[in-house]
């Protein structure tokens, strides 16, 4: 009886562990593998040559483009961690009180993250471009006596990247402040009534009851902000049509170079594994330091 | 009881359905399948499926997959798992080429084409066929021989706005004839609404196009190829008089910053509105710029000579090609269509209907004016596939990169040449 009812049990449990192992285990195990050939992404696998660690070798000292792009996408990941979050956060705490029309801004700050990412980069092109855009951003500082703020934002080699991570953090903005805003409302109103009446400002009230609760919402948002904006790249094909002389270039756009313009698919898998594994450190340093944070307060 | 019965039913149905072969076996005759990405094409294709299907009851079924590096990856994962379709095409280089051929995915043409006094291989232009062929000795050890068919032929050239050379003062029948007239006329324009030079150098390859026309026309072919073998540094001073073209470009604002941010798309329009005065851009913008612009006055020019020493040569050949795939079931079929799709009716509708240029050289003369001249540029055309030896992809980046950066002004020539060859040095000596 007992065994029949642990096999009826792995039954039902088959069909999920098969299609987790079909579509997850099985191809990153062969990415893995692929990380050790040297494979053009047309002949038989099994004429692949065999290279051991060279490619992952090349990438550690050989390759000053992928570093580049890993420092180009650790600027906007830091702008996005910083700025973007903080908007987030500010924005979520002011829809959290009884103001007019919350659920209309609630709304409209959940728009940008809806958009494509190819839309967006697209319409701030033609936004702030001077060739083929409107340049907008350009016209309204003229106009209000301020020319020498007017830039060329996408083709000016010192403005691009930061041009990117501000339109990066106008479209992801929407997606911290939808979770800060959940975050808040989970915080009990009673500890706000008891810290008034004690005597608590809004400050101190902010200080001791509202960032101490949400430090486990922070850090959520904060491995989510890392793991999406080091991936970002279809917003930077729109906005500047590429790597612009490495300047915009990140580690998704290096490992679709590799595999679709120099088809090296083994170097590409390769860099797909060591970019993986750099998040996953980034992720689990973020996990522990939170945990800390919590032992210590316990 | 009812429902196991309703089941039983339709998996007998699916069963009796999937014992009955396709409807190919049906009419007794195959489907041939193609594959391909030439979304401009796609009516045309599907009209000339149509009269073939008339002619001979044989389907066509032409079925497209875009935009092309979508494609490339489909044609890849299909050549892994066998089941590529009859016909495809093959985006990329003549490495990647060689490699669906020793993978055993390609056809080889060459009996097929040499049939009856080599008939077919007649229809061609030789440098069309060029781009599919394999000679003896080939450094990627392809049995020698024809692999593919090209369905049209392209030149990448650059095209002069005649409006805007009148606005400047300028002849606008006589284009500049050496690169130093195209960076004074570069000097001319005032009007920051116009753009002196544009192209898509966002995207590398045209980048390295541009500055491999110039390499031929200042060192040669020879010399080119050298470099490519490892036998000449690219610190040699002929390559630093390449790249130093492009500062020269930039320092005399015929280019701006933003074209290396540019897609051709972009580019295209640009010119096709009169805000550019020079495009750079292959023989398919003809069709773009007709859609654009109908009344677009412009001509056809060479990239002008910066050098005496050597001719200047222009990227062209096949601009696409269909290949037989090897272990298809309806190859003879196959064969006989393509045979049928590159004759001179067919491709001459091709060409009128896409604007396109023709593989089959016996239609040139129903082609209009503006496609003509890009024809004539067929007798300076080279492309990297036809030199029998590539480089390797990681200099051809660092190479073009470099040349984005030099526009930029954050590089010197001879930064760029010592950097080059700093990763050709290491791709050589990891080749030994």
């Amino acid at each position: 009886m007992r065994i029949k009812s642990t096999l009826e049990n792995y039954l039902f449990v088959t069909p999920a562990v098969l299609i987790f192992s079909i579509f997850y285990i099985i191809p990153f195990i062969f990415v893995f593998r692929l990380g050790f050939y040297d494979w053009d992404g047309i002949v038989p696998l099994k004429d692949a040559v065999f290279v051991g660690l060279a490619n992952f070798k090349e990438i550690l000292f050989h390759d000053p483009s992928w570093w580049q792009a890993m420092r180009n996408a650790s600027w906007i990941t830091l702008i996005a961690l910083t700025f973007q979050n903080a908007l987030a956060f500010l924005l979520a705490l002011a829809c959290d009180r009884e103001i007019r029309m919350k659920n209309f801004y609630r709304v409209v700050f959940f728009i940008p993250p809806v958009l494509s990412e190819i839309v967006v980069g697209m319409v701030w092109r033609f936004i702030i471009n001077d060739i083929d855009g409107a340049n907008m951003i350009n016209r309204l500082l003229l106009q209000i006596g301020l020319p020498q703020l007017a830039h060329s934002w996408l083709s000016d080699p010192k403005l691009a990247l930061n041009t990117v991570a501000i339109v990066h953090s106008w479209k992801g903005f929407g997606w911290g402040f939808l979770i800060f805003l959940a975050g808040l409302q989970t915080i009990p109103r009673e500890l706000y009534e008891a810290a008034r009446v004690d005597g608590a400002g809004a400050w101190h009230s902010f200080r001791k009851i509202t960032f101490p609760m949400m430090v486990p919402v922070m850090v959520l948002v904060g491995i989510l902000t890392v793991l999406g904006t080091m991936q970002a790249f279809v917003l930077i094909i729109g906005l500047v049509g590429g790597e612009f002389a490495g300047h915009t270039s990140v580690p998704v756009l290096r490992i679709l170079a590799c595999m679709r313009d120099s088809s090296r698919f083994g170097y590409a898998c390769a860099q797909g594994i060591s970019f993986g594994a750099i998040l996953v450190i980034i992720s689990f340093i973020q996990y522990r330091f939170s945990k800390e944070r919590q032992l210590k307060k316990i | 009881m009812v429902s196991k019965r309703l089941l039983i039913g339709i998996l007998s149905l699916f069963f009796i359905a999937g014992c009955g072969g396709s409807s190919q076996k049906e009419s007794g005759k195959p489907t041939i399948t193609i594959w391909h990405w030439m979304t401009d094409r796609k009516a045309s294709f599907e009209e000339l499926a149509k009269k073939y299907q008339e002619k001979t009851g044989i389907k066509v079924d032409f079925q497209l997959y875009a935009p092309s590096d979508v494609y490339s990856q489909k044609v890849r994962a299909a050549a892994q798992g066998q089941n590529l379709p009859d016909i495809f095409g093959i985006l990329g280089e003549k490495r990647d080429f060689s490699s669906f051929i020793k993978a055993g995915h390609v056809l080889e043409l060459t009996p097929y084409m040499q049939e009856n006094n080599s008939s077919w291989k007649n229809f061609f232009f030789p440098k069309a066929l060029e781009v599919n062929e394999f000679a003896q000795g080939n450094s990627y050890s392809v049995a020698p021989g024809i692999y593919g068919v090209p369905i049209d032929i392209m030149t990448i050239q650059m095209v002069y706005n005649k409006g805007l050379l009148k606005k400047l003062g300028l002849n606008p029948n006589r284009p500049p004839d050496t690169f130093q007239d195209l960076i004074e006329i570069g000097k001319r324009i005032t009007d920051p609404q116009i753009q002196g030079f544009v192209s898509g150098w966002s995207e590398l390859w045209m980048i390295d196009c541009f500055a491999n026309n110039y390499a031929f026309n200042i060192m040669g072919k020879d010399k080119v190829l050298a470099t490519i073998r490892g036998e000449v540094p690219y610190t040699d001073p002929d390559w630093i008089k390449v790249l130093t073209l492009f500062k020269d470009m930039a320092d005399s604002e015929i280019i701006t910053k933003s074209v290396i941010t540019m897609v051709n798309k972009t580019a295209e329009q640009l010119f096709a509105t009169d805000k550019a005065v020079f495009a750079f851009n292959g023989s398919w913008c003809v069709n773009v710029y007709q859609g654009m612009n109908p009344n677009l006055n412009y001509g056809v020019m060479l990239p002008p000579k910066a050098s005496e020493a050597y001719p200047m040569a222009i990227w062209g050949g096949a601009g696409s090609s269909f290949i037989v795939n090897a272990r298809s079931r309806n190859k003879e079929e196959a064969v006989k269509f393509l045979k049928w799709f590159s004759d001179r009716d067919q491709q001459a509708y091709l060409s009128e209907a896409t604007n396109n240029l023709p593989a089959n050289k016996n239609c040139l003369s129903q082609i209009p004016e503006v496609l003509a001249q890009f024809s004539k540029g067929m007798d300076f055309a080279t492309h990297p596939t036809v030199w029998g030896v590539s480089e390797f992809s990681t200099v051809i980046e660092a190479f073009d990169k470099g040349i984005q950066s030099i526009i930029l002004g954050e590089k010197t020539p001879l930064q760029v040449a010592q950097e080059v060859q700093k990763v050709k040095e290491r791709e050589l000596s990891r080749k030994r």
